[in-house]
């Protein structure tokens, strides 16, 4: 153990970040792809179906066939669409759902990059991922594509504001703008999480993320029934596949940062014998795979929103939501003897 | 006499090793940054040359990370990047282009195009030759302790020092908003729209009626 130990110390720092980096990614890919088959799975239950069940057992390698399925189809590039940036779009879209998660921490010492300002790089990050779709959608050359893109931009921009409203509340709560003090202002026990003092920022950031995502009921991005499947339509083989693994992997992004900014990241909701017996890895990734559950049964739940009732949604009642939260924060933290509730 | 001098000298060659890392990444965001600001004013396709500042701005961004200004380099990437860029894009890429049509102006234009380049590099060659640049008048900045917060450092300047200018650039803000908005709304009295509010509060009484009927047969068993 030591000798190996050694051996890692020993190790150019490039190659200790390559492994890192591998350490996260590798395992985030496996769970996008079972996150897909659970997907199928929890929605086919949901609808009295069983769901994919023909390849392994149980239907337990549908994910890899998938995979293997759309990588070796041929990708078509549209006769007029714009070459380099229909490529370049889906690693647009996948680029910043994987680089965000440099920063998450897993436990108190289990993080990548311990950075001073890492809720803004978050933030700044997943801001970055729709250029994806709207490249894809100007670069496809094709009308319903064009819609698609058009609907992301608006959707996401409107939705970052209160997203980041949202996250001003967590911030004035912590104090911090560094996602492991964030976690460590909860510590204490599930009383002391900031899901109950921030329950409407918890609600907005929750939603926000769904719309912030394109998924069910904010698809409008796709929708099917309407632009057939929005900016991804002219896409096939791989590229498909890329913005595939972008959408589920900013989903799983969006559960683990609302698991750290309100529901205590590591922390065990107790402080008492069989809740600390088990180690805080498993608390996050357990309440991870809660809120991603959560996804799913949305997209199972809702019918889909029209248009303008989600940008009123967005505009009308969670800005202003969020808003009058932030002012509740300020004056409780100073003038009220709950003070310490709210961080 | 070399004996002596050997010890500041190495240390001066490990300092110069780890500069050299540093060096690498900012030649690579500076020639990135320059090389996507020449393309912005090159690319004949505006909605490629809108995604050329995106990537100017993020190279810029980086090239603040080495300077220890995380927060500024973070929110360049939110405001410019994730904000605003993405709103140019969304009016750029409606605009239907005609390069042909735009080439056939070049010629026209360009004795002004050119008057205005000359007299803007001559401003700037002034400026830069007044003797107030240059690295003897720009202080080598100082590398911060690693629990140093440059959020909190900006926020103690701003909401003390320059509360006031902070303020009042606020309230400038809020004036062109209002200003914005105040132009774009139109009230068009014929439009039929929805309001969530009522919807959401109609009981069943508002809509429903349950009549009690007279059958006109009876049943007989």
């Amino acid at each position: 153990m030591t000798w190996l130990l050694a051996f890692w110390a020993e190790l150019p720092l490039i190659v200790q970040l390559g492994v890192k980096i591998f350490a996260i990614i590798g395992p985030l890919m496996v769970a996008v792809a079972y996150y897909t088959l659970a997907e199928r799975k929890v929605i086919g239950y949901m609808h009295v179906r069983i769901g994919p069940n023909r390849v392994g057992p149980r239907g337990l390698l549908q994910p890899i066939a998938d995979a293997v399925k759309l990588m070796f189809k041929e990708m078509i590039v549209p006769t007029n669409a714009d070459r380099y940036l229909f490529i370049i779009a889906p690693i647009l879209a996948l680029a910043p759902a994987l680089g965000a998660w440099a920063v998450v921490p897993f436990t108190d010492t289990l993080v990548l990059a311990d950075i001073n300002a890492s809720l803004l790089y978050v933030l700044a990050l997943t801001s970055m991922g729709v250029y994806g779709v709207v490249v894809a959608g100007w670069a496809s050359n094709s009308k319903y594509a064009f819609l698609g893109a058009m609907r992301s931009a608006a959707q996401i921009v409107s939705y970052e504001i209160a997203m980041g409203f949202a996250l001003v509340g967590v911030l004035m709560a912590a104090g911090s703008l560094n996602l492991r003090e964030i976690v460590l202002a909860q510590s204490g026990g599930i009383h002391q999480w900031f899901f109950i003092p921030l329950f409407p920022l918890f609600l907005v950031y929750l939603i926000s993320g769904v719309a912030e995502t394109n998924r069910s009921p904010f698809d409008v991005a796709e929708g099917e029934s309407e632009i057939v499947a929005g900016f991804h339509v002219e896409y096939s083989g791989m590229g498909f596949a890329v913005f595939f693994l972008a959408e589920y992997a900013n989903m799983l992004l969006i559960s683990a940062l609302t698991v750290l900014m309100f529901l205590g990241g590591w922390h065990a909701p107790a402080q008492i014998p069989p809740f600390v017996w088990v180690p805080g890895l498993f608390w996050f990734f357990g309440k991870l795979a809660v809120v991603a559950f959560l996804f799913l049964w949305f997209r199972a739940t809702f019918p889909r929103y029209r248009y303008d009732q989600i940008m009123r949604l967005g505009w009308k009642v969670f800005i202003p939501v969020t808003l009058v939260w932030i002012t509740v924060i300020g004056v409780a933290k100073f003038f009220t003897p709950f003070g310490h509730w709210f961080g | 006499m070399r004996a002596q001098s050997r010890g500041p000298a190495k240390r001066m060659l490990s300092t110069a090793k780890t500069m050299t890392f540093l060096q690498l990444i900012f030649y690579i965001f500076a020639t990135v940054l320059v090389g996507a600001s020449l393309m912005v004013i090159t690319v004949r396709n505006p909605v490629r040359a809108a995604l050329f500042l995106v990537l100017a701005f993020f190279s810029a961004a980086c090239l603040w990370l080495t300077l220890e200004a995380e927060f500024l380099a973070i929110t360049l990437v939110l405001v410019y990047v994730g904000a605003v860029m993405v709103l140019f894009l969304f009016v750029i890429m409606m605009l239907d282009v005609n390069i042909a049509q735009m080439r056939a102006g070049f010629a026209r234009y360009l004795p002004l195009g050119l008057i205005v380049a000359v007299v803007m590099a001559g401003e700037l060659t002034l400026v830069m030759l007044s003797g107030e640049f240059g690295l003897d008048h720009a202080p080598r900045p100082v590398g911060q302790a690693a629990d140093y917060s440059n959020t909190r450092a900006l926020g103690e300047v701003i909401y003390t020092d320059y509360v006031f200018a902070f303020e009042l650039a606020a309230l400038i803000l809020l004036v062109a908003i209002i200003a914005a908005i105040s132009l774009t709304l139109r009230r068009r009295p014929q439009t039929r729209t929805q309001s969530p509010q009522k919807q959401v509060r109609v009981r069943k009484q508002d809509r429903l009626r349950v009549v009690q009927m007279p059958t006109s047969q009876q049943d007989k068993p």
